[in-house]
């Protein structure tokens, strides 16, 4: 029943952007039809995906599909598990859409939004239910393009025409790589089914593992194969960029658990690997997101931050597999599957609340925005709310899914082996991406929403329509549920690690059992959830007995005075800190990362009137190693243009030369030869 | 009969010679013409009892080779209003002697090339080569745009002869088919001559390298 | 139950006397008498019953932003034991809870600072959220390397360990812990030589800055809290270089508080001895504290 009711969903969420193309284009009511079929979708594959993973089990159906034999597709607790934000962000911001990009105003693009967004959920839905490698491409390709549709689709605007493209040639490395892996599987296991493999070759295990990586590396969006996302997810509209940011980068993550726990056993080296990659993500992600002006290229740079973060809880997991410790297995996979949840919700909800601050004010960079929170309070206070999930902190969720990584990374150190040991340093690395995480959600909060206005564009913002809010409410409802009530959560996520039976049974050294233990009695998660909720409680308590305080005493409001300025005569709002001078400490002790550029003007005279300083900086794996690359490459294939005059004869020519070559074959050599030298008296 | 084709032969292969030669774009139009109709005559001389379809054909390609293309081009030329070729890139006389040398060699290697026998005239295999370098020696050389599709119709005349080596009677359908493909492609240069000429005041074809970027 | 109720009087009342005490020591050290011990807890009184005046650029996060520190470092200070052999809160892995409730005042601290609009507190809030990204590892170092020398997850367990676990082949790598701990708690806790806090120049303030539009029982709470902080710091410090315990619970919690005490003369002759550091070499002086963390760690593992 449960399998059924996603591939309903399915359909459902691919239909839905059709009705809109029969209707004329600046209907309200095409664009509500199709938000309404995708909720619907959205509520069956909901319904679907809890069934399923509270059923434990998995059940397969096939589908049929004449041209490749029949492909077969299957619903497990893992895939349940991504489905539920695949559905749940899915209809968020379709919701979020009707405010935010309504098609009275967008025209030429609000139906092409409809139909590619719909093709997007359903395509990331059937990927993840598919059990065969053809489904899996099909349903990968779909998202893909769909997401290229999408992102290219403020077509007029050149940022969002090369983004698409660069987001294009990227993908299509990825689909090739996975090409490749399905070839590999399909040789060294007989057939193309996502089944457990009895046993390989250590040579063709690691050939899987790594085109895996790179192949689902791209799509997650991890360093060095992040290249792409920045662009990509700053030029798409906002709900298109929560849902890319939010979940489409964690099915490069599905894919990669489900390569892994297919495979019979796991070498040490690899859960290295992905720890480092994770560590080395984590670090580059955050400090790039320091350094930008624009907030949603900030966004997407975190991201890549959190996908860092999740890829450690893998490597986590792979550590505690090869070297049979259950417990880590369970810590790091449940930490990495968590994280995956938070981050589609926090990310979304950050996302939307951009989106908004794009949609009232009209621009993007941040040092032009300030004071939003005075217009936009609700807007503002969800924002905060979502800055401080993602930095982990309590009592919301983003500090639950650290804590699983931190633990699991402790208990490596703390029972036996060195090289579990050395992974411990893994956890400084985290910390410090911590603190780089909440310096620079304090800086887009700070400057964004506090303070004063910054420009005209500021001051005219207006507070959100409820169809933008709404979502960004359930969004933040959600995150304080999972942060102050996590020991729900345990049962969703120990049916969720079972996946990983397999693999630990194959490496399991010893009388451990190949059962997975229990989250709950991993982690004190009732602990963490009642501190988490002390927290809020008693800071609620303390504030509303301070305010009864002050008030009760002497009476009077308190009375509201400019801020100190030390006695400047004409303060205005642009002296205010500005997001580049408030990461300039930190940019500063990563410029070797960064090289950032910037470009002063000289002043001039005693008294200038006007200065103007440009700082960027630039993407470092595109522009300064793709691009380079690929401009050489131009370079030097530039030689054979001399071939090409554009003269038809001259082409024609070429076609004589070939011809005449080849009758010269036909010639009789051993006549010339007798003749030449019969001739000339000397015998051949 | 033999002898008589492959005297008709010969001249096939004057001809080229004289295309290669003159610079009068009304004479090399009307030499082509000749040479055209010529092989369709020579095509009705292969066959011993020509039937009605041979003799349909053979009436076709001296129709259309001899007289409906040359008509076309000839009108194209007095809208173009040009008399001649320009110095070509290998000269005209330079261009005889090496279509000469290459019918020479073509003829001293016939012996590799010719079939054994079955009362082929023996000229044909060289006939049909040296006609086709000739065609691609035109293409290659010319400038203008109304040569270099004469350098075509060379080119297919040496392929004809071929053609009519290798079957016994060329199914009607692929001979029209021929024909017409013929027809269109002269046609369509014709108009592209004409826009070549009124975009660059010339037919000078080295003109529309600079399309090339 | 005993346990726990002195644990909280210790953790409320404790913390403005050493504030004093720094006060004393640093007066002492320039020939002067100095404000009496316990004139923190004046001060905080004083402020406490003042009249608030608020920045018009100012909203909540202004108000939220020193009651969200206290109540973070007042829980951070739960987990903690204060010379007790457990803490009134204690769970596995409570110590990244523990450097999380730091990071989260860090958070509304700073944010409050950027609500006020000005140019300073931006200022102080961009050097705090800087620095802070390099004490945050050291400091997992040194929960790193306690784990694995108590082989527990716990922060109690980790530091309420008698004498016993802590041998002599430790004795190396916990130097090298102790000293980077140091330097950590001052960068936290703002002192010379990474903040002065007694400096009335905007432009060299870190903690100071950010607080410049505070007032009344707002600033009362933030002072607090630092001292607080100061207090919560103290005890890991002194969890690990002081590990003697009597076993009687009376003698162990007023030896506890005579070393906080001890600690914050220490803090206070640091003070008057050295100068504050040029901004720019506070970040090698962090950097410093984070290696000498990381080494003490490898040293331990190895």
């Amino acid at each position: 029943m449960p399998l059924e009711l996603i591939i309903v969903a399915a359909l459902l969420a691919a239909a839905s952007g059709l009705p809109s193309l029969a209707l004329p284009r600046r209907s309200a009511w095409g664009q509500r039809l199709s938000v309404f079929l995708l909720v619907l979708a959205a509520a069956a594959g909901l319904a679907g995906a809890f069934a399923g993973l509270s059923a434990g089990a998995s059940e397969a159906l096939v589908l049929p599909w004449p041209a490749v034999g029949d492909s077969l597709v299957g619903l497990d607790p893992l895939s349940a598990f991504f489905l539920v934000p695949v559905f749940l962000i899915g209809a968020l911001g379709a919701i979020y859409g009707l405010g935010y990009w309504p098609a009275g105003k967008n025209p030429r693009t609000s139906r092409r939004l409809a139909l590619f967004y719909g093709l997007l959920v359903a395509g990331m839905a059937l990927l993840l239910i598919a059990r065969e490698a053809f489904a899996f491409l099909l349903g990968w390709e779909t998202m893909a393009l769909s997401g290229f549709f999408l992102i290219g689709l403020e077509d007029q605007r050149e940022e969002s025409r090369s983004s698409s493209i660069v987001y294009l040639a990227a993908t299509h490395v990825s689909t090739l790589t996975l090409f490749g892996l399905f070839l590999l599987w399909r040789s060294v296991t007989g057939s193309f089914a996502l089944e457990r493999a009895a046993s390989m070759s250590m040579g063709a295990m690691n050939a899987i593992f790594l085109m895996a990586l790179v192949g689902f590396g791209i799509k997650a969006g991890s360093i060095p194969l992040h290249f792409w996302l920045p662009g990509a997810h700053a030029a798409a509209p906002s709900q298109v960029s929560a849902l890319l940011s939010g979940v489409v980068l964690k099915m490069g993550i599905y894919g990669l658990v489900r390569t892994l726990s297919l495979l019979p056993g796991i070498p040490a080296a690899w859960g290295g690997l992905v720890l480092s990659v994770g560590a080395a993500s984590a670090l580059f992600g955050v400090v790039f997101a320091l350094a930008q002006h624009d907030i949603k290229k900030l966004l997407a740079y975190h991201s890549v931050e959190n996908i860092g973060i999740i890829l450690m809880g893998l490597g986590v997991a792979l550590l505690g597999t090869s070297s049979g410790k259950p417990e880590l297995v369970a810590l790091g996979l449940a930490g990495c599957l968590l994280h995956v949840w938070n981050h589609s919700l926090f990310k979304s909800l950050l996302f939307f609340g951009a989106g908004s601050v794009v949609h009232a004010t009209g621009t993007r960079a941040i040092d032009r925005l300030g004071g939003l929170g005075k217009a936009m309070p609700w807007t503002a206070a969800l924002f905060l709310v979502g800055a401080v999930a993602i930095c982990g902190l309590p009592p919301l969720n983003g500090f639950v899914s650290e804590f699983f990584v931190y633990l699991g990374l402790f208990d490596g150190l703390v029972s036996d082996g060195a090289g579990l040991a050395m992974a411990a340093f893994a956890a400084p690395v985290l910390a410090m991406v911590g603190a780089l995480a909440v310096a620079c959600f304090v800086k887009v909060t700070g400057v964004s929403f506090l303070g004063s206005a910054r420009s005209p564009e500021a001051e005219k913002a207006a507070e959100s329509p409820a169809t933008m809010l709404g979502p960004m409410y359930i969004l933040a409802a959600l995150c304080a549920f999972i942060g102050l009530a996590p020991s729900l959560l345990a049962p969703v996520l120990d049916s969720a690690i079972a996946c990983w039976k397999g693999p630990l049974a194959a490496s399991a050294t010893g009388a451990v059992a190949n059962e997975l233990p229990r989250i709950g009695t991993l982690v004190p998660l009732r602990q963490v959830g009642l501190a988490a909720a002390g927290l809020l409680v008693i800071a609620a308590l303390t504030a509303f007995l301070f305010a009864r305080g002050t008030r009760l005493r002497g009476g009077a409001r308190a009375p509201r005075r400019p801020t100190w300025d030390c006695g400047y005569a004409k303060p205005t709002s642009r002296m205010q800190y500005t997001s580049s001078s408030f990461a300039r400490g930190i940019v500063g002790m990563f410029a070797w990362l960064l090289r950032p550029k910037a470009e002063p003007e000289r002043i001039q005279g005693y008294f200038p009137e006007e200065a103007r300083l440009h700082g960027e900086v630039e993407e470092a794996v595109l522009d300064r190693a793709l691009r380079p690359a690929f401009h050489g490459m131009e370079s030097l294939s530039r030689w054979s243009h001399r071939f090409q005059q554009g003269l038809t004869q001259q082409y024609v020519m070429y076609i004589l030369v070939a011809l005449v070559l080849l009758l010269c074959t036909l010639l009789p050599f051993d006549r010339i030869l007798a003749f030449a030298f019969g001739g000339l008296g000397v015998a051949p | 009969m033999v002898d008589l084709i492959n005297a008709l032969l010969v001249t096939v292969l004057v001809l080229n010679l004289f295309t290669l030669g003159t610079s009068r774009l009304h004479s090399v139009i009307r030499i082509v013409a000749a040479q055209g109709a010529l092989l369709g005559v020579i095509t009705l001389l292969m066959h011993e009892h020509p039937t009605f379809p041979i003799l349909l054909s053979a009436a076709a390609a001296v129709l259309i080779k001899g007289i409906v293309i040359p008509a076309v081009m000839l009108r194209s030329l007095r809208s173009a209003e040009i008399k001649r070729e320009v110095e070509p890139f290998i000269g005209f006389l330079p261009s005889i002697i090496l279509g000469a040398v290459a019918t020479a060699t073509v003829l001293l290697f016939s012996q590799a090339f010719s079939p054994h026998g079955n009362g082929m005239p023996s000229l044909i295999i060289p006939a049909s080569i040296s006609t086709v370098l000739v065609g691609f020696i035109i293409i290659v050389s010319r400038y203008k745009a109304i040569t270099q599709v004469l350098g075509y119709l060379v080119l297919e005349n040496g392929i004809y002869i071929f053609g009519a080596l290798l079957v016994e009677a060329i199914p009607l359908v692929v001979e029209m088919g021929m024909l017409l493909d013929l027809f269109v492609g002269v046609f369509v240069i014709s108009i592209i001559t004409n826009n070549i000429n009124r975009a660059f005041s010339s037919m000078d074809t080295r003109r529309l390298a600079s399309l090339k970027e | 139950m005993i346990d726990a109720l002195v644990h909280v009087l210790l953790l409320f009342a404790l913390p403005p006397l050493l504030l004093g005490v720094i006060g004393k020591v640093k007066a002492f050290f320039a020939g002067r008498r100095g404000p009496p011990l316990l004139q923190a807890y004046r001060d905080i009184a004083k402020l406490l019953r003042k009249l608030s005046v608020f920045s018009e650029t100012t909203t909540w996060v202004f108000r939220a932003g020193p009651i969200v520190t206290l109540v973070a470092i007042a829980l951070a200070g739960f987990l903690v034991p204060f010379g007790a052999p457990s803490a009134p809160i204690s769970f596995a892995g409570d110590m990244i809870l523990f450097a999380y409730l730091f990071a989260l005042s860090r958070f509304f601290t700073t944010a409050a600072a950027l609500d006020s609009g000005s140019a300073f507190e931006g200022m102080g809030a961009a050097r705090e959220a800087t620095f802070a990204c390099l004490s945050e590892p050291a400091l997992f170092f040194v929960f790193l390397a306690l784990s694995k020398q108590t082989l527990s997850l716990s922060l109690a367990d980790m530091l309420g360990a008698s004498s016993g676990t802590l041998s002599a082949a430790a004795m190396a790598p916990l130097v090298l812990l102790c000293l980077g701990l140091f330097l950590v708690i001052l960068a936290e806790t703002c002192r010379i030589p990474v903040d002065d806090p007694a400096t009335h120049l905007e432009l060299t303030m870190i903690h100071e800055a950010m607080i410049l539009d505070h007032s009344g029982p707002l600033l009362g709470l933030i002072e607090y809290s630092a001292s607080m902080k100061l207090l919560v710091l103290e005890s890991l410090f002194l969890s690990l270089v002081m590990p003697f315990r009597s076993g009687v619970a009376w003698i162990d919690w007023a030896l506890f508080a005579l070393e906080s005490l001890a600690l914050a003369a220490a803090i206070g002759v640091v003070e008057s001895v050295m100068a504050r550091l040029r901004m720019r070499r506070v970040p090698y002086l962090l950097t410093g504290a984070l290696l000498l963390g990381g080494s003490g760690f490898i040293l331990l593992v190895r």
